[in-house]
């Protein structure tokens, strides 16, 4: 475990860069993940991939997978990818401060 | 007389099934609703594509599968009316139900993606996850004369999500002894971000990728198939060619769960994950593949969850509180060709580990590293599948996952 401090929040994140705690996300906390990925600004549209995720987490227990995002939040695939380049699951979940979407092995 | 009803009668449902017709009190009936005659032993279906005629081992008659206590029937579900415990048939009248449970599986939908199912669906795009998938792909590869391979795993979840990598291993040994391996190139395309995505796993098995030169696309989300120019493309437009296209595509629940309003976007159940009740039914209990639960979609994970479900199916009528049972244990062999296997255990909360099985120090399988015994193990499975698993016979292995036998994290990095 590692503890980083983002614009003066203390935050504990596993090796990949997930906060362990998602109770210790906050949107200032999601703007400097963001840019530590290369995603700067945060528009708009990124918010509302953003809040639809906490909130679909909040409400299933889980991390919203890719397919489930494209269809819920009003953000198409095709979008999200311009938006979340490359791993748009993987990196809306590290920024709203939710688990890693994961396989078995 | 109350009725317990169970839809599908695949691994999970017969399972339960057969349980049931033991365990339940006097006054329960037992119903599965299947429409297909046939069982398929789907770990039978990898090896098909490499030259096996295994087709008549891996059937059953479904009425063979089922203990006699047990009514069959062959019909297709339209709809589940969970308010009225009703449910509606294509052919037959409808139904009651004093407890429901659902073992319907994951099916393979080439149409989700653009053009896959569209020109050159079984001729140079394949799957192996079909009977009749699998024998296609067998005819096409012993066709097959050199070019690019490309196997690829559209979305998850997947059913087995290690069968894409042993289809890889092993047809780096299929055309490594038909003297065609120079003239193939093996690429394996996944959304995840690694072949293997847990640490452990990653760390102990990434060289068996390159020792089999075999070349890894990660991150790719397969949008679109253009069958004509066989060509595969992502949503952030990378295109790989292909000479030949084994999809693994996106994996759904069954329609009509999704016309009842139980299903999510998938058609998967959210299911409670210790106790195995559906989320918004307490009526209701879901397992094996059918649910939306984080476990693997595997044989192995059904049979732990029929336990715990059964034993909560006596709870329900006895009136007690739920056992939370379920840990989300998986036991899966990778075949790793020439002969060899890996053993993976592993459930919810802990990774697979390195180490022996079942026995700690001894095995006889090895855990996380590849042998021949676990090969072994794979095969001789078929005739435990039958003749064990699906009639509900105990077997060797706990419903909770061990840490007997394991090597941790800690344990690896001193010896290291």
């Amino acid at each position: 475990m590692t503890t980083l401090i983002y614009e003066g929040h203390k935050v504990d994140v596993n090796p990949e860069g997930f906060l362990l705690d998602t109770a210790q996300w906050s949107p200032a906390v999601a703007e400097a993940i963001a840019e530590e990925v290369g995603i700067t600004p945060l528009t708009e549209r990124h918010w509302k991939v953003i809040t639809f995720c906490r909130e679909d987490a909040a409400r299933e227990g889980q991390s919203p997978g890719l397919r489930r995002i494209a269809k819920l939040s009003g953000v198409d695939m095709k979008e999200l990818y311009q938006l979340f380049p490359k791993g748009p699951g993987k990196l809306a979940a590290r920024i709203a401060g939710l688990p890693k979407p994961t396989s078995c092995v | 007389m109350k009725n317990l009803i169970i839809l599908g009668a695949g691994t999970g449902g017969t399972m339960v099934a057969n349980r049931a017709a033991r365990e339940l009190p006097q006054g329960w009936a037992v119903t599965v609703i299947d429409p297909a005659e046939t069982h398929l032993y789907q770990p039978g279906l990898l090896f098909l594509p490499f030259g096996a005629r295994d087709e008549a081992k891996d059937q059953r008659p479904r009425r063979a599968t089922l203990s006699p206590r047990v009514s069959w029937l062959q019909d297709e579900v339209r709809l589940v009316d969970t308010a009225a415990r009703r449910i509606d048939l294509a052919n037959g009248s409808p139904l009651h139900y004093d407890l429901l449970v659902i073992a319907t599986g994951s099916h393979i939908h080439p149409e989700e993606t653009e053009g896959m199912a569209g020109p050159g669906w079984g001729e140079t795009i394949h799957d192996f996850y079909t009977l009749e998938g699998a024998l296609r792909l067998r005819s096409a590869l012993e066709k097959f004369r050199g070019g690019r391979v490309v196997i690829d795993v559209v979305e998850m979840p997947i059913k087995c999500p290690v069968a894409p990598m042993e289809f890889l291993f092993l047809a780096d040994e299929y055309f490594l002894r038909r003297g065609l391996r120079k003239d193939v190139e093996l690429v394996y395309a996944t959304p995840l971000d690694g072949a293997f995505t847990k640490p452990t796993c990653s760390r102990q098995l990434s060289y068996l990728l390159e020792r089999k030169e075999i070349r890894l696309e990660t991150l790719f989300n397969a949008a679109s198939v253009d069958g004509e120019a066989r060509v595969l493309r992502s949503w952030d437009d990378r295109e790989i060619p292909y000479d030949l296209l084994v999809s693994i595509p996106t994996h759904r629940g069954a329609a009509f769960l999704g016309a009842s309003g139980l299903g999510n976007e998938l058609d998967f159940v959210p299911t409670e994950r210790h106790t195995l009740r559906a989320k918004k039914h307490e009526d209701l209990f879901v397992l094996g593949d059918a649910t939306d639960l984080p476990s693997s979609k595997a044989g192995s994970v059904a049979h732990f969850q029929s336990e715990v479900l059964v034993a909560n199916l006596l709870r329900t009528i006895r009136g007690e509180s739920l056992e939370e049972g379920f840990d989300g244990h998986a036991n899966c062999f990778i075949e790793s060709g020439f002969g060899k296997a890996l053993l993976i255990d592993f459930n919810y909360d802990v990774e697979p580990l390195p180490g022996h099985f079942p026995i700690p120090g001894i095995g006889p399988l090895t855990l996380l590293g590849e042998s021949r015994f676990n090969h072994w193990g794979k095969l001789a499975f078929r005739p435990i599948y039958w003749n064990a698993l699906l009639p509900g016979r105990p077997l060797p292995v706990s419903t909770r996952m061990s840490m007997r036998g394991k090597r941790t994290l800690k344990t690896l990095q001193t010896a290291a």
